[in-house]
């Protein structure tokens, strides 16, 4: 007999559970960040034409038949070329999120562990690096090792993490101070063990909370980066390349392509963000961990 | 034959604002292998502090001075891997049991993580003796217990549990931490059953601190008494109880209420506990005690041996008389 089984009211399958919990709101969100991912996984095979397969005499042409989106300046289709870039333009800010977040938890549950100097210190160069902003300290190694979405996504990976590592270090320092992080020390019980099964596992709603919003600005970021030509390299299609090639159409009065790449960014960015209130809010610890909650007039639900 | 624990001069000051205050005094004590002590006192006289000295549990920023000796090696020296050795020979039952454990896990997993962690035993090996542990500790269908979660179970059972877990390393001494104040007044009896029994089959050592004098002269062969940070008496339980030689211990056997005779007003001691560090120079228990002279403001009386154990008072002597009197 399942412990959780009994938790849940009779009659109520699992899936009126995940809507309760995410409310019609975040169930759409859910949708979207669903159908985003299998893009990712299928987008290049699902294009109905060659993205980078250029048709200069139909630069900016409307949608037409078979093309349902236009063209770009190129006389590329668009459609195809969304569809092709859904796959780097989720790949950076995922590796991004990746990383920042697990050094992030990394460095800031081991000093809290360690405590005294060790904590003040990794604290004060924390806050050194805070100094820089992120999307110059990108430019600057793009810069020096050369453009491309690796070198983009170490840097973003960097910047961030002295946000993700000072958020959980005041959150693993609550945690443990509490008792049952002391009761599991009089058991006998290493630093290292009580760290990776009970200290992180307990803060990962706030960690997958960091870790939703952190991939929205990642992905503006790396769209930033991209945009500034130091990121994804064109003609590879990413939509944050797409925002930077639709300029000149933007001023010839064809915003089509930027339009179409940058709402792509924004639906999927808000998406990630509901989804990760929602889920992170209800984690198994309860309210903790950074819920952000509708301010009541506007129709809060919970 | 040396005694299992021994806590001799033990000193800890805690830093309150910028200066460190002494909240323990010299304390000593002893507790022989098999051997249950209690340790009395208000809130705030030291004595949970006693046992997180023990178990090495202290806040940081706390100066230790004295000596902790168990089964003969220096507590205090200890670090790392033969700090966590001593830990699973040294278990602990703490107060609140729901604050204790990680609210998130099983109880199985709970239980059987101590073993696993320590003992180098197998999943099915640690999951069948959490059954019999909890076998021991009154539960009866232990197995279904293991896919629970913690706040599906009552106070007393979670106790149960935490008792458990605390046996399973097989420990030779044990330090209860008021382990039935959080429970009910059934559930505290019957929880107080459980540990005495063990403790008897087992031949543990047992550390009982609680703020209860006739539950520890009832558990414990021996009992002290602590006030303001300091060992005030230690006699054998039933010494103490009937023939209380500390003024401050026959106040807290008399603010008990009796059960069959009737009172309009409660008793109680004056005054307040006072904290280690605002004791003056005297007697700490001066400003309190219906006893003191001019003498107990200006001397700090020392323990002294004095029928089978120790007290701390000037007047003892003159008071024995006395004492015994009001007491009964």
């Amino acid at each position: 007999m399942s412990a959780i089984g009994t938790a849940v009211r009779p009659g109520a399958g699992p899936g009126t559970r995940w809507r309760g919990r995410l409310g019609p709101l975040g169930v759409v969100a859910a949708a979207i960040v669903v159908a985003a991912i299998v893009l990712a996984i299928l987008g290049p095979t699902l294009t109905p034409h060659d993205p980078n397969a250029s048709d200069l005499s139909r630069a900016f042409a409307p949608p037409e038949a078979g093309h349902p989106l236009g063209y770009d300046g190129q006389g590329r289709d668009l459609l195809s070329r969304l569809l092709a870039g859904a796959r780097t333009s989720l790949i950076g800010p995922l590796a991004v999120v990746a990383l920042a977040v697990t050094a992030g938890t990394a460095v800031a549950v081991a000093a809290v562990w360690a405590g005294g100097w060790v904590d003040s210190l990794v604290s004060a160069v924390l806050e050194v690096v805070f100094a820089f902003p992120g999307v110059l300290l990108a430019m600057l190694v793009a810069a020096l090792f050369g453009a491309g979405l690796q070198a983009a996504v170490l840097a973003l990976s960097v910047a961030y993490l002295p946000y993700t590592a000072r958020l959980l270090r005041s959150a693993a320092l609550t945690e443990r101070e509490k008792p049952y992080i002391r009761a599991l020390e009089v058991q006998g019980a290493s630093g290292m063990t009580i760290c990776l099964r009970h200290l992180v596992p307990n803060l990962a709603p706030l960690i997958a909370v960091q870790a939703t919003l952190f991939f929205g600005y990642a992905m503006v970021d790396l769209a930033i980066i991209s945009f500034f030509g130091l990121g994804v390299r064109p003609p590879s299609p990413d939509w944050g390349v797409m925002i930077a090639g639709g300029q000149s159409g933007v001023l010839q009065g064809y915003p089509a392509e930027s339009l179409l790449a940058g709402a792509c960014i924004v639906v999927l960015v808000v998406a990630v963000n509901i989804l990760g209130e929602r889920l992170g809010g209800t984690g198994a610890t309860g309210g903790r961990g950074g819920r952000l909650r509708w301010p009541r007039r506007w129709g809060a639900r919970s | 034959m040396s005694p299992l624990l021994e806590v001799s001069g033990l000193t800890v000051r805690l830093p309150v604002g910028h200066q460190p205050k002494p909240v323990l005094s010299d304390v000593s004590l002893t507790i022989a292998a098999g051997e249950a002590l209690g340790l009395v006192g208000e809130s705030g006289s030291g004595k949970s502090m006693t046992a997180r000295a023990v178990a090495r549990l202290l806040p940081p920023g706390a100066q230790v001075e004295g000596d902790i000796r168990y089964a003969g090696t220096d507590l205090r020296a200890l670090r790392g891997q033969q700090l966590r050795e001593l830990r699973t020979r040294v278990a602990v039952v703490f107060q609140d049991p729901r604050a204790h454990v990680n609210p998130v896990r099983r109880i199985g997993d709970f239980l059987t993580e101590a073993l696993r962690l320590t003992g180098r035993v197998s999943r099915r090996e640690a999951t069948d003796r959490a059954v019999r542990a909890l076998d021991e500790v009154a539960v009866a269908d232990g197995r279904r217990l293991l896919d629970r979660y913690p706040h599906q179970l009552s106070g007393g059972m979670l106790q149960r549990v935490m008792i458990a877990a605390a046996l399973l390393t097989e420990p030779r001494l044990l330090l209860a931490d008021e382990p039935t104040t959080a429970l009910d007044v059934t559930t505290q009896a019957e929880v107080m059953a459980i540990i005495d029994g063990l403790r008897r089959q087992r031949g543990l050592s047992l550390l009982f601190i609680t703020h209860d004098l006739d539950l520890a002269a009832a558990v414990c062969d021996r009992t002290a008494v602590m006030y303001a940070g300091r060992i005030v008496e230690t006699r054998p339980s039933a010494l103490l109880h009937g023939h209380p030689l500390h003024p401050y211990t026959a106040a807290l056997g008399a603010a008990r209420p009796s059960v069959t005779t009737r009172v309009d007003r409660l008793a109680t001691i004056p005054g307040r506990p006072l904290s280690a560090f605002e004791v003056p120079d005297g007697c700490a228990f001066a400003a309190r005690c219906v006893y003191a002279q001019d003498p107990c403001r200006t001397h700090r009386p020392e323990l002294a041996s004095v029928d089978e154990g120790e007290v701390a008072c000037l007047r003892a002597e003159d008071l024995r008389e006395t004492l015994a009197v009001t007491h009964g």
